[in-house]
């Protein structure tokens, strides 16, 4: 995802002469070409990420189009009082990228792990959330989000993650869900990096016989109110899936709308993680695997879940 | 005003800046009592470095607030918001009627400054230590975009312990924001404590000059050399420019200066009275 993003972002600060990049001193080598082609609006703002979080607002509030980028702790929790105050609070259309989503970086512990941001982000005003589920997902997230005029944090996974997409989305829409697979059976309602999990998981159902919809939530925020009326009246099970905390993620978004829509949901389950930090050496499978978010731990609790019916 | 036309040329009149600077903290303390508003010793504090700004240096256009080539004066520390507010409406920013509804209900004159919301308020400040991030990254869109504005910061001397504060000012210097301005209101004092005995500034000039800046001291009350210091920004050094300004809290009455208590009490009627008696208003 990080390669596309580098690469997009390189594209877009072709058409837009606004479009700056501001790194917190990661990403060597990756944005070479940007530099290349617009070195006077890069910037590596150092291992600082409250200021770079103001300069990218100063920025904004200054008709450029910012794009701010580091490890996703560091440019969430670390400067979330800058997010808030100084990108949410002036409307100030910065975009957030943060790189390395839930367990991506798991084998580097949970200094850099990101299980919380979706929830901290979400509830600031004015913010937009977008986990995109694919390279194709990253790219078409940048470019929309570049050409809106609102703050939007968009969460990577990291890199070489399978591509689920066949080609560009050239119809991406924030806050419009995409429907990768149709089914009848179970709905799996995937954000983020858990895209090439969620389509793992409805294809072994398959092989059991239950038919299961995909469908890519990338954006968190705004919810794609008309999916979810939709899902929840065709489906007897819907399941979101992200590799984020149960508390204040993508599901616990689902359950608050629920409940202030009054939609009852036949059965529903949340894949997530645990409130507890994953304290184990070793990488991303591993750490899934452990915490039942690899695609046959999806599969046998669904098929489970029909089974009681 | 034409804000594309800098003012650098203009004589200072230090006598009636300093005239200028009574009426503002005048209109700060009735406000101050009319709101029963905490914060007043910070404000007055501060009005000889916002008179200078308002009243000299600032190339900015009430008429014309969002004009792309004006300078910038942030005021990062936003709980003086009261000074800023007189200020604006003084200069025509919007009705000095509206002064009157500092603090009050419906208002949009809050305790501290608001976003997106008041002509001639460029940033909304209140937590310590954004305002000079935000001015750095306004000084360098303004040198992507060509526009060659000045960024001035107002900072209290308690806002340097904020660590963002010392971020920015390494970053400043690394990209060479020549057109920054910090001002710092060096009154000894934050809201509970002397500043030195809370965390050690001192030496604070010398702070600043190790991160990079041009930094000098200078007397924060005297209104005329503040508006010439402030005026030479760039000043030809290559280096953002930082002046202490020492100061006295509550300055301009003698029963408010270097008493933290007025940091958050607020004058009664008769205390308005005298303190006005006192700035020669009367």
């Amino acid at each position: 995802m990080r390669n596309a993003f580098a690469d997009e972002l390189t594209r877009l600060g072709d058409d837009d002469p606004r479009v700056v990049m501001l790194s917190g001193d990661i990403g060597n080598r990756l944005f070479d070409k940007f530099k290349a082609k617009h070195e006077p609006r890069f910037f590596n703002c150092g291992v600082a990420e409250a200021n770079m979080m103001g300069v990218a607002a100063g920025m904004a509030m200054n008709g450029l189009r910012p794009v701010a980028y580091t490890i996703t702790p560091f440019i969430t929790t670390r400067c979330l009082e800058q997010i808030r105050t100084d990108v949410c609070y002036h409307e100030a259309p910065v975009t957030i990228v943060a790189v390395g989503a839930g367990l991506a970086y798991s084998g580097l512990g949970p200094t850099h792990h990101a299980c919380e941001d979706i929830s901290f982000l979400r509830s600031l005003p004015n913010m937009v959330v977008i986990c995109p589920g694919d390279a194709f997902e990253v790219r078409a997230a940048l470019r929309a989000s570049l050409k809106q005029d609102h703050p939007v944090y968009i969460r990577l996974g990291k890199k070489g993650e399978p591509v689920v997409h066949k080609g560009p989305l050239a119809d991406f829409a924030i806050g419009k869900a995409i429907t990768i697979a149709r089914g009848g059976d179970v709905c799996l309602l995937s954000t983020g990096n858990m895209l090439p999990e969620a389509v793992e998981a409805a294809h072994q159902l398959e092989q059991q016989g239950i038919s299961a919809e995909v469908v890519s939530f990338h954006t968190v925020k705004p919810l794609d109110e008309t999916c979810l009326t939709d899902v929840f009246a065709r489906f007897p099970l819907v399941a979101t899936i992200e590799e984020h905390s149960r508390i204040g993620g993508f599901g616990a978004a689902v359950a608050e709308w629920l409940v202030d829509t009054r939609v009852t949901p036949r059965q529903f389950i949340r894949f997530g993680t645990p409130d507890a930090f994953f304290k184990q050496s070793g990488e991303q499978e591993f750490a899934r695997e452990a915490l039942g978010l690899s695609a046959h731990q999806i599969a046998d609790k669904i098929t489970a879940a029909l089974r009681q019916g | 005003m034409n804000v594309a036309v800098r003012r650098s040329e203009n004589r200072i009149d230090a006598g009636a800046l300093k005239h200028q600077a009574a009426q503002l903290r005048g209109k700060v303390i009735e406000m101050s009592h009319a709101a029963q508003a905490a914060h007043l010793a910070s404000s007055l504090s501060c009005a000889d470095v916002v008179t200078a700004a308002y009243w000299h240096v600032l190339n900015i256009d009430p008429h014309e607030p969002k004009h792309p080539l004006r300078d910038r004066f942030i005021l990062s520390k936003g709980h003086a918001a009261a000074a800023l507010y007189a200020a604006l409406a003084m200069k025509g920013f919007f009705p000095i009627e509206e002064l009157d509804t500092y603090c009050k209900d419906g208002g949009r004159l809050a305790e501290h400054p608001p976003a997106n919301l008041l002509p001639g308020v460029e940033a909304a400040t209140g937590s310590l230590g954004h305002g000079l991030p935000l001015g750095c990254g306004m000084a360098l869109s303004g040198r992507i975009k060509g526009e060659s504005f000045r960024v001035f910061a107002l900072l209290s001397d308690g806002e340097n312990n904020e660590g963002s504060v010392w971020e920015a000012a390494m970053f400043a210097a690394a990209q060479k924001l020549e057109n920054v301005c910090v001002v710092v209101d060096y009154n000894k004092w934050q809201a509970t404590a002397r500043s030195n005995e809370t965390l050690m500034l001192a030496p604070l000039a010398d702070k600043w000059r190790a991160f990079g800046w041009d930094a000098r001291e200078i007397d924060g009350h005297d209104v005329g050399a503040l508006a010439e210091a402030m005026q030479r920004v760039p000043n030809g050094s290559g280096k953002p420019v930082a002046l202490i300004a020492h100061t006295v809290k509550g300055k301009g009455v003698s029963f408010m200066e270097d008493d933290n208590n007025w940091h958050y009490r607020a004058p009664t009627a008769d205390e308005v009275v005298k303190a006005r008696k006192e700035l020669g208003l009367a």
